[in-house]
């Protein structure tokens, strides 16, 4: 593996940590929500980063109907895998703060809320496609399938805006007030949560190659067998 | 051949089969009644309870049941080889799949006319809104299941377990679409408010994913 590698895994390791002190203990204690307001830390990062993955997903999926290498290919794989990863810790956090907070677990008509649903759905079936799918053709079928996940993006929101949301407005650039400092420790644990995925992103990566490779010698192996 | 030659005579061939044989038509519309008769069981709702829960009851059930012939569409062209036969024709990939939805659409619209008055009389169903805008309705939704149901039925071909795979993919994909049936078939049923924004969505899922089977399908057709 690349020198940049051990590098990187250091710096995440040291981001994360002082994010979590930042969250846990140098952020201001919310007002009304108390203490399990700092959940907000890991649930709106966690949620920021699986969309990024989740649009390199698209972006990768697109290149690779175009190119056909394999590289995009197992890009898409894996920013997809890692996103859903991300998505699920969103999902198992909304709840948790949202029983204190709401006085409910779940809100089916919320919209960010059943959109993260939707979304973790659409990606955990794109992962079943890629592993259940036979022949050499996957990665075609796979891009294909990406591409209408992000073609039902956009009608899944619509759809569930119709309904009255419930989920507290965007307070980043949605004219909601947040605390500086508070924005400031979001911000960090954002960073932090963006190298923690790029460090996942890579070793699956790797694996993914080697196991390819392994895969591809069998497939030769076994064919020069064959002949013999 | 023509594009619309290619379209009609699949068309007509899969009619012609479907005629003969009635394997779809026959296993939907009995696994229809059977999801009426368990919901009649599982709820036993008054006349007004009924209104609002009976736009979902009847779009799960022929979401349930359009899975049925759905899985059987390229079954059929697997034996005997006719889909490497296909692919190896000159003939373009979209006439095909638009004579395997508009088939698909034309028997789910069966199953939907036959269930429908079932439907009615289990659940007491009276319209208390503009009641000819489920003709639209049922239209748009029905062809929001089957298109994006027959792409995805050509997708799971190329799975293990295919028969499992296409609901897996159909149900997240299809869940605006089934929003959008639903609530238009309440608002409609309750007369409370406009189905007019759902049936608008409904539109915009059919253009939208009409357009994108018809540029992915030859992908997906000659992936192998």
């Amino acid at each position: 593996m690349k020198r940049g590698f051990p590098l990187l895994a250091i710096v995440t390791a040291l981001l994360l940590s002082f994010a979590l002190y930042e969250a846990l203990i140098a952020a201001p204690t919310e007002q009304t929500m108390g203490n399990v307001q700092r959940i907000f830390y890991y649930h709106v990062p966690s949620a920021w980063t699986a969309f990024v993955l989740f649009l390199i997903n698209f972006v990768s999926s697109i290149i690779y109907l175009i190119r056909r290498d394999s590289k995009s290919d197992i890009v898409a794989f894996v920013s997809a895998e890692v996103g859903v990863v991300f998505c699920t810790v969103v999902i198992v956090t909304g709840p948790i703060w949202a029983r204190p907070v709401w006085g409910i677990w779940w809100a089916p008509g919320d919209i960010r809320l059943t959109t993260t649903l939707v979304l973790w759905l659409i990606y955990i079936s794109y992962l079943m496609v890629r592993r259940l799918s036979t022949g050499g053709k996957t990665p075609v079928i796979a891009a294909v399938v990406a591409i209408f996940g992000a073609l039902d993006v956009p009608l899944v929101y619509f759809s569930i805006w119709f309904f009255r949301t419930q989920h507290p407005s965007p307070v980043i650039g949605g004219g909601g007030s947040l605390d500086p400092r508070m924005a400031h420790v979001l911000l960090i644990n954002w960073v932090a949560f963006l190298c923690l995925a790029w460090l996942l992103c890579w070793t699956r990566y790797e694996l993914e190659v080697a196991k390819r490779k392994v895969e591809e010698a069998q497939a030769l192996e076994s064919m020069l067998e064959g002949s013999r | 051949m023509s594009f619309f030659a290619i379209t009609r005579a699949t068309l007509a061939k899969d009619i012609r089969l479907e005629w003969r044989s009635k394997d779809a038509i026959n296993a939907m519309l009995f696994f229809a009644l059977l999801v009426v008769v368990i919901f009649s069981f599982a709820f036993d709702p008054t006349a007004e309870e009924s209104r609002r829960i009976a736009g979902g009851l009847i779009w799960v059930a022929f979401l349930f049941a359009a899975v049925v012939a759905l899985n059987q569409t390229w079954a059929r062209e697997l034996r005997n080889q006719v889909l490497d036969a296909y692919r190896v024709s000159p003939a373009p990939a979209n006439p095909l799949f638009l004579a395997k939805a508009f088939g698909n659409f034309l028997f789910v619209s069966v199953l939907e006319a036959l269930m429908t008055p079932l439907f009615i009389a289990f659940y007491k169903l009276r319209a208390l809104g503009p009641a000819w805008e489920l003709a639209p309705i049922a239209l748009l939704g029905t062809w929001a299941l089957v298109v994006n149901g027959t792409f995805f039925a050509a997708i799971s071909l190329r799975t293990r377990s295919r028969e499992i795979m296409l609901p897996l993919l159909l149900f997240p994909f299809s869940i605006p679409a089934l929003l959008g049936m639903v609530n238009a078939t309440t608002a409609v049923l309750t007369g409370e408010e406009s189905a007019r924004f759902w049936i608008a969505l409904l539109l915009a899922y059919d253009v939208v994913f009409t357009a994108a089977c018809l540029l992915f399908f030859e992908l997906v057709l000659e992936a192998e």
